[in-house]
């Protein structure tokens, strides 16, 4: 098999491979910007409750409307919407801080998800919203995926200071009245509006790990935010790719392929990156003169 | 440019334990100003209350001759995520915040501006450093260069030589004093009382409530250092409603 025949002739020849190259790509660019920040922020655990909190809203949709695009989406993003201003409350009316809130909310919306589908539904098509099926990116989810990327991708422009300033120096933005509350919810809503939207491509599950991993693979590279966020895209793009070529030659679920691509990424930056990695810290080197 | 802080009878409390209680004076345009008093004296609270950050639950904070956005603020270093990934640069220009907003251009302008605000705190060179890859003073004399670039009329700091060594301390104390001239209203928590009588005009000793206020000389002396000691030795959790009229 030569390489064209590898690594091109899959997307040459199938539509359904285009499309699902297109909406992982999306993906990677809506949301590798967003891990950056969720690692920064020290929220990537809450970014997990958040994936696991979109379940219960697509479960009633899925047995509602069965398997069909925009009211699983509407559905996903309603319960997500919930969790996140339920969890936001509690932290901000109660001494429990973000983490905890957020997966005591999580936790309970997951429990009612995992309880609606063993009570009412067979679960062999709810397998695909956790874990993806590229098979089922359409048109229509294809524009979905693409214009939650393009939206995101410029509130995160407008919000792109506050934030970093936010996570910086939160005093700094209070005393400026930069409304540090308000940036940090929108980001929330992005984060979630992201992970809704990956869960036909790659599934609600394994989005997570197409916003993280790139994100923390980058953070052995470089110092730079700017930096680090072009680097995160550029690894997701390459996960994206890559996953969708394993997944189409050895007939791999789609998730799990991208995500283990930018896992085994994320496993090489753990080892060999420039900054704080393995082999950069048991590697001696000589110290410099000044 | 000038601005006065008027506090008329605040109390700021936590979970209804007040940290600072009944406090009233003003701070004059233009004056330069120490807070001091034992840790849990009210110290970081009052400033930032003064900031604009905690709300005062009973009484007024008034501020005269400058609009809210002409405050600067300067934080605990502990408050703050010091390995950020960011450039000294980078950090420096957030502090044109009031003109750039979020989305608004860093101009080269503003970023010359920033280079000798680096180059006043003794930094010259440092605009593409790393932040984490600077020392405890280092930090501060760059989070010093962006109060320049915020000039703002009421400056608030809080323990700024907290961990800092005795010539950067120097250093930083003489950009103080320039501000001091330059008639903004300066206030800022600290500890060390030599250091007080040395360079500050003026000094507010606080424990809860307010011990003293006036020149370090009498603020000071040694009867109020006493009653400041002594203050809240009698805290208990089933303690009374405070029955002082507001």
């Amino acid at each position: 098999m030569s390489l064209y025949e590898y690594a091109f002739q899959p997307f040459a020849d199938y539509a359904f491979m285009r499309r699902a190259l297109v909406a992982c790509m999306a993906l990677s660019l809506g949301g590798a910007p967003l891990g950056v920040f969720l690692v920064l922020r020290r929220m990537t655990l809450v970014g997990d409750a958040m994936s696991h909190a979109i379940l219960p809203g697509v479960s009633v949709a899925f047995l509602l409307f069965g398997l069909s695009l925009w009211p699983l989406t509407i559905g996903g993003m309603i319960a997500g919407l919930l969790v996140a201003l339920a969890a936001g409350a509690i932290t901000h009316l109660t001494q429990l801080k973000e983490d905890a809130s957020f997966t005591g909310m999580s936790t309970i919306s997951l429990a009612i998800g995992v309880l609606l589908i063993s009570t009412h539904g067979n679960s062999i098509d709810l397998m695909h919203v956790l874990f993806g099926n590229v098979l089922a990116v359409d048109n229509q989810s294809l524009l979905l995926v693409s214009g939650i990327a393009s939206v995101s991708t410029l509130v995160l422009a407008i919000l792109y200071r506050s934030l970093i300033i936010e996570c910086f120096d939160p005093g700094f933005m209070q005393a400026v009245r930069g409304k540090g509350t308000l940036t940090h919810q929108l980001f929330l809503i992005l984060v979630m509006f992201n992970l809704v939207s990956a869960f036909q491509a790659i599934g609600t599950m394994m989005a997570l790990g197409i916003m993280v991993l790139p994100a923390i693979a980058a953070r052995f590279w470089t110092k730079n935010i700017d930096m680090a966020i072009g680097l995160s895209v550029a690894l997701g793009l390459c996960s994206a790719y890559v996953g969708l070529l394993l997944s189409y030659h050895y007939n791999l679920p789609s998730g799990p392929a991208i995500v283990l691509t930018a896992g085994s990424l994320y496993l090489l930056s753990v080892l060999f990156g420039w900054h704080g990695s393995i082999t950069s810290r048991l590697i001696p080197h000589k110290h410099f003169a000044h | 440019m000038v601005a006065s802080v008027t506090l008329d009878n605040v109390t700021i409390s936590y979970n209804r334990h007040p940290a600072v209680h009944h406090v009233s004076g003003t701070f004059e345009q233009g004056t330069l100003t120490a807070i001091t008093g034992p840790n849990g004296a009210g110290k970081s609270t009052l400033l930032k209350a003064i900031a604009g950050i905690l709300p005062a639950h009973e009484g007024h904070i008034r501020i005269d001759g400058a609009s809210k956005d002409r405050i600067a603020y300067l934080p605990q270093a502990s408050e703050m995520q010091r390995d950020f990934p960011m450039s000294v640069l980078h950090m420096i220009t957030t502090g044109f915040w009031f003109q750039t907003g979020s989305t608004g251009t860093i101009t080269p302008a503003m970023k010359a501006q920033a280079s000798d605000a680096l180059t006043a705190v003794g930094l010259r060179g440092f605009e593409k450093r790393d932040l984490s890859s600077l020392s405890a003073g280092q930090f501060q004399r760059a989070l010093f260069a962006r109060l320049m670039v915020q000039d703002a009329s009421i400056m608030l700091l809080d323990e700024p030589f907290t961990a800092i060594d005795e010539s950067t301390t120097v250093h930083l104390l003489d950009i103080i004093l320039r501000w001091h001239r330059e008639k903004r209203t300066v206030i800022c928590v600290l500890h060390d009382f030599e250091q007080i009588k040395k360079y500050f005009p003026e000094c507010v000793l606080l424990a809860g409530e307010c011990i003293a206020w006036g020149s370090p000389a009498k603020a000071l002396h040694p009867e109020n250092l006493l009653s400041a000691r002594f203050f809240r030795e009698d805290w208990n959790a089933n303690v009374a409603i405070c029955e002082r009229a507001v």
